[in-house]
């Protein structure tokens, strides 16, 4: 059972699980969803001009939807749409404009269903190397502007008047966000990378009454759907991104009993 | 560094939003030491005033000067969300590291070192204004800005959060920044008063604000009065259960 791709596999999945669960918690507390939603659909678009272009697939990715999420900004700015309409048109564009430049591609074999939903068949040494030292970098960061990121989700007002400078925190947070984007769509997929950001949080939530114990729990919850995941993925052959965020979602049912059963003590 | 050090200046201060001024021409001065009072109706400026002096608008017209980082803020308003498990230990730091000692005592100084580990959305409005104030306070900051800090307090907690924040601004010998509708305590608890309806109405001394007519038109007769009613010394401190907790010289 333990090929070489299966190692690959639990090796790359537990590299991006580390990275979900810190990144998952500021989407949830900033209520960033349907944003890192955007994002990822951006990433469909960002593989096929790698291909057609022939660059680097999790370079061009990062670049497109830091891109996007620039674009994100100005309109939001500029125009007089509410942020949600805005992501809408963003998410749902990106994502055709993709579709309809892969109909003109149809020279290349591409595997469509394998950046949509993920295909851990396709992680490749490479890969891991890409996942770990970005995702390593992404926490470094991460922890770099930790505080400052905190004070400001709780209260951006607060957070300026105090020096905290929450205006360049939060674009480093969104660039932090494009990275995770470009380093787990082989493995978890444009449609589902949200899905492994949000659900093992909002088990998280479910279960502490504090950040940290919640940053921590969310972590264990990605491990968790990521291992059992891919070995399910792996036993009954079913898509791999899908499945972890099937089991994710188990566990946030499971966690919900455990708030149930704490109303009633 | 000198008792008289302006920490703060803002000179022909104001704000020009939507084709009309929130606020304009303001000056204002605080130095160490020093409570500076903002009054005035609903809508006048004050807390467009503390956000200027702040520096949380990007355009303003005229300047503001500051000297000191060292800056702790209560705002309004401050909504936690709900995805967001945060108790009031955790919040205690949002912006600093602290000692578990200084946590301790800051709450313990606005009477809610009870609540340290309780959740900030399960606070009552005026626990929550205890602990905004705890937290402002726990940096030891060499200015302090407060936008109705004690909203929501008991009428004894009330009286007792002021003479405290008299006592912070001598302990601390840093300068305050104070936005409040309390009349009648802010009238004898401050050094300076000034006096907001979309610009600086008048300012002075309480006594001399308390006199002058553009006062007396914006609040009535009556307020002037209440000056003499409430200029007396607070001697002590309650908790939030009523206790004395400190006696004040």
């Amino acid at each position: 059972m333990l090929d070489d791709f299966i190692v690959r596999a639990i090796i790359a999945g537990i590299g991006i699980a580390l990275v979900t669960g810190p990144l998952g918690c500021f989407v949830v507390w900033r209520r960033l969803s349907f944003f890192g939603d955007t994002l990822a659909h951006s990433a469909l678009l960002g593989v096929l001009i790698s291909i057609t272009l022939d660059i680097n697939v999790s370079l061009t990715i990062f670049v497109v939807a830091s891109l996007v999420a620039i674009l994100l900004l100005r309109l939001e700015r500029t125009t007089n749409l509410a942020g949600d309409s805005l992501l809408g048109l963003i998410s749902h564009s990106s994502l055709a404009i993709g579709l309809v430049i892969l109909g003109f591609l149809s020279f290349i074999r591409f595997d469509v269903m394998g950046v949509l939903f993920g295909d851990i068949l396709s992680v490749n040494s490479n890969d891991l190397l890409v996942i770990w030292i970005g995702g390593a970098l992404i926490l470094v960061v991460l922890s770099y502007i930790w505080k400052p990121l905190f004070a400001s989700t709780v209260n951006y007002e607060l957070a300026e008047a105090e020096g905290m400078k929450p205006e360049r925190v939060n674009a480093i947070f969104t660039i932090l966000l494009a990275a995770l984007i470009a380093i787990s769509i082989k493995m978890i997929g444009v449609l589902l990378i949200t899905g492994l950001l949000i659900i093992p949080t909002a088990m998280a939530r479910n279960l502490s009454d504090n950040p940290r114990q919640m940053v921590i729990l969310s972590i264990i919850g990605g491990l968790l759907s990521v291992l059992i995941g891919l070995y399910a993925s792996f036993e009954i052959n079913t898509s791999s991104g899908p499945s972890i965020v099937v089991v994710a979602l188990i566990l946030f049912i499971l966690s919900l009993m455990r708030i149930r059963k704490k109303n009633y003590e | 560094m000198n008792d008289s050090e302006t920490l703060i200046r803002l000179t022909n201060a104001g704000i020009f939003k939507n084709k009309k001024w929130l606020v304009r021409d303001v000056d204002l001065e605080i130095k160490r030491g020093q409570i500076v009072t903002l009054i005035g109706p609903n809508g006048s400026g004050k807390t467009t005033t503390a956000k200027i002096a702040l520096g949380l608008y990007k355009t303003i017209s005229g300047r503001v000067e500051r000297n000191t980082t060292k800056i702790s803020y209560v705002p309004q308003k401050v909504s936690i969300d709900w995805t967001l498990p945060l108790r009031v230990a955790d919040f205690m730091v949002l912006t600093q590291n602290l000692k578990v000692d200084d946590i301790d005592s800051a709450l313990n100084l606005t009477g809610v070192q009870h609540l340290k580990d309780n959740n900030l959305r399960d606070l009552s409005g005026g626990e929550f204004q205890r602990v905004l104030l705890a937290r402002a306070i726990a940096k030891k900051p060499e200015l302090l800005v407060l936008d109705e800090p004690v909203q929501g307090v008991d009428f004894t907690g009330e009286v007792a959060l002021y003479s405290l924040i008299k006592t912070i601004s001598e302990d601390l010998n840093c300068g305050i920044l104070l936005i409040s509708h309390d009349l009648h305590v802010v009238m004898s608890a401050t050094d300076y008063v000034v006096c907001l309806n979309g610009h600086v109405c008048c300012c002075g001394t309480p006594r001399d604000v308390a006199e002058s007519n553009p006062y007396k038109q914006l609040f009535g007769e009556k307020s002037a009065k209440l000056l003499s009613i409430y200029e007396h010394n607070h001697d002590h401190i309650h908790s939030s259960d009523g206790n004395i907790i400190k006696e004040v010289e």
